[in-house]
């Protein structure tokens, strides 16, 4: 059997005496889409910060294809082929729709000093190229969005910055996507919206692994073959929606005991 | 699609209006710097801000900004072409020459700054320390060497680079606006550092022989067709040449990929990263860049004013760059350019407020951030292949 796209074992994190993150053991197979879910401050941006470099582990190991990806540099990690998109929007709001998915798409682009200022017939070669997939990709979220990709982002509502965000990470192809809390923020037809087109892209994109961090139920149900629930940083359970949200132990992070 | 009519529409842009705009600057300008009293000097200035607030108010603005934008090469070549006018209607006149020489090297160190604080968002107040470096870089290789002077001008870059490399390490370990602190102990030290250092001329500076270029000497009048041209206009021509080459370096890099990284570092540096943005690699990069340009600058300034001391290095001048690079809008050229002139001249026509220059700029930047917070002329999103349109 060839190796999970990402395999996670007793990864950790600790803040002086907090422990964010305790002890995670999780596995994600190719063309899976698995839900990290869990009460706030139970971990699940943590893991992800972890796994894309802007934290350090304290403990633990991450593997990608079999890889081992604990504590490589963001930069690292992003080349390895993981792409994330942030809770609260992290867009250039002053860069127009094209700037920023180009942002994505930095290692598919030719960043030479000679290249960028003095082959400008090959720089622009490859502007039309990347701009085109661009233009495709934000195409397959909303058609209109499509003819607007020299405007500011800081102009758009919610959730086209959602949406450019997804295809700032989808850009550069990778093999896994980690998606925080894409519907925060949104309104429930905005959210059902934004759903129909995360599984369209995963129709397009052959073997597209995706890990998913998700408040609303709805969603989770939906679209994850599985999910992972996490409270006060240990994982508590592990299945597919139906199960994890009979399980007593979930039902009392979430609700409290009485 | 809708884009071939808006294709054709872009085409059309008519030049005109630009050409008036620019033609109107530049006698604006000459008539600025003609101006014999203070009074006539306090008209010209009233009759430019007053039409420039007409013109905006009336939209008639409008039109020539579009030939700005949309007819670029035409326009750069028309800024030059009244540039070359005013250098002809003053081509016996040392101080306005020597006046559009200063605006030139303040414009190039800008456009170094440009780089640095406009896209990669690094606060850099040593600039005046780093044109210093290749001040004192060209004075001490035009009095002891006989290298040819062009070559000079580089080496003086170069140098500025070099010492900018001491303050990478520092610099790089803030985040945001905190490299302003690293870079304002650099100026300050460097200022104290020439002062007492009796081989660089202590407080009194040094002087400089004239610049040579191919056996050409700067130093004298020259003649073409029996009209006496001013020794400085050689100067200004050097100048404009580093100043075009800047302007297309700044241009080209804020236009590719390299620009797209430099303002994403800027903006988010955690985002960056995530992208394989190497944050350190462009800091390095813009960092080292703008201060070549300072060097270069310095270098020729140390040659035109033929004399050099500490007091022109101070965090002041610095602080006068910045506000420079603020007032024209930051990240936008043609803005600095503008702003360039705006400060460097006024002051040194209105001789009574000359004690009060600063509390001048101070007040001007106030009033900018006040009414135009983006400056004079705000950058624009980024075009990467001008009068491209997708298909």
């Amino acid at each position: 059997m060839s190796a999970p796209v990402l395999a996670l074992e007793g990864l950790s994190r600790r803040f002086g005496g907090l422990v964010a993150l305790d002890r995670l053991d999780m596995e994600v197979g190719e063309g899976e889409i698995v839900g990290l879910i869990g009460p706030n401050g139970s971990g699940k941006t943590t893991s992800f910060n972890v796994l894309t470099g802007i934290y350090e582990a304290s403990e633990g190991r991450a593997e990608f294809f079999g890889r081992d990806i604990t504590n490589l540099s963001a930069q690292a990690v992003y080349e390895a082929g993981i792409a994330r998109t942030f809770q609260r929007s992290r867009l250039c709001l002053p860069l127009s729709i094209v700037d920023n998915i180009m942002v994505g798409n930095h290692k598919r682009l030719r960043r030479g000093l000679w290249f960028n200022l003095f082959s400008r017939a090959a720089f622009a070669r490859q502007f039309e190229q990347a701009f085109e997939e661009a233009r495709e990709l934000v195409r397959v979220f909303d058609a209109p969005l499509a003819k607007r990709m020299f405007e500011a982002v800081g102009a758009l509502p919610m959730i086209d910055r959602r949406r450019i965000e997804i295809c700032r990470a989808l850009i550069s192809r990778p093999r896994l996507l980690l998606l925080d809390e894409p519907s925060a923020g949104m309104t429930e037809d905005e959210t059902r919206e934004l759903m129909d087109d995360i599984m369209e892209i995963r129709e397009r994109i052959a073997g597209l692994t995706i890990v998913i961090i998700e408040h609303e139920m709805g969603v989770i149900e939906r679209i994850t073959d599985r999910c992972v629930v996490l409270n006060f940083g240990k994982k508590i359970c592990e299945g597919s929606y139906r199960e994890v949200a009979a399980d007593r132990q979930v039902q009392e992070a979430y609700l409290g005991v009485e | 699609m809708s884009a071939p009519p808006e294709r054709s529409a872009a085409a059309r842009v008519p030049l005109w209006p630009g050409a008036l705009a620019a033609g109107l600057v530049t006698a604006l300008a000459i008539a600025f710097m003609w101006a014999e009293n203070e009074w006539e000097v306090v008209g010209v200035l009233v009759t430019a801000v007053v039409g420039a607030v007409v013109a905006r108010r009336t939209g008639w603005l409008e039109p020539a900004t579009r030939a700005l934008t949309q007819r670029e090469p035409a326009m750069n070549r028309l800024a030059i072409a009244g540039l070359f006018v005013f250098v002809a209607f003053f081509h016996d006149d040392h101080f306005p020459l020597l006046m559009v020489g200063t605006v030139l090297v303040y414009l190039l160190v800008c456009l170094g700054l440009t780089i640095q604080f406009g896209y990669a968002g690094m606060v850099n107040f040593a600039a005046a320390a780093f044109l210093g470096v290749g001040c004192y870089t060209a004075a001490v290789l035009t009095v002891h060497t006989a290298i040819p002077h062009l070559l000079v001008l580089a080496i003086g870059g170069a140098v500025a680079a070099l010492i900018g490399s001491i303050l990478i390490l520092p610099v790089l370990r803030t985040r945001g606006h905190y490299s302003a602190v690293v870079t304002i102990a650099f100026v300050l030290l460097f200022k104290t550092f020439l002062e007492v250092n009796d081989t660089l001329g202590g407080p009194q500076g040094l002087k400089l022989p004239s610049m040579q270029v191919l056996g050409w000497k700067f130093n004298q009048n020259f003649n073409i067709a029996e009209i006496e041209f001013s020794f400085y206009v050689s100067y200004v021509l050097v100048a404009l040449l580093l100043v075009v080459i800047g302007f297309a370096i700044t241009r080209r890099l804020e236009r590719s990929w390299i620009g797209l990284s430099l303002d994403a570092v800027r903006l988010d540096e955690t985002a960056s990263a995530c992208f394989g943005i190497h944050i350190a690699r462009w800091k390095i990069v813009a960092f080292t860049l703008g201060n070549f340009m300072a060097g270069v600058a310095g270098a020729l300034y140390a040659l035109m004013l033929g004399f050099i001391a500490p007091t022109n290095f101070t965090f002041g001048d610095s602080l006068i760059m910045v506000s420079i690079v603020l007032l024209g809008g930051i990240g936008n050229p043609w803005g600095a350019a503008l702003a360039a002139a705006i400060v460097v001249m006024l002051p040194e026509k209105l001789q009574l407020i000359q004690e009060y220059r600063f509390l001048l700029y101070a007040s001007l930047v106030i009033l900018v951030l006040l009414f135009r917070p983006e400056g004079l002329l705000p950058r624009r999103l980024r075009v990467y292949l001008p009068g491209w349109r997708p298909r």
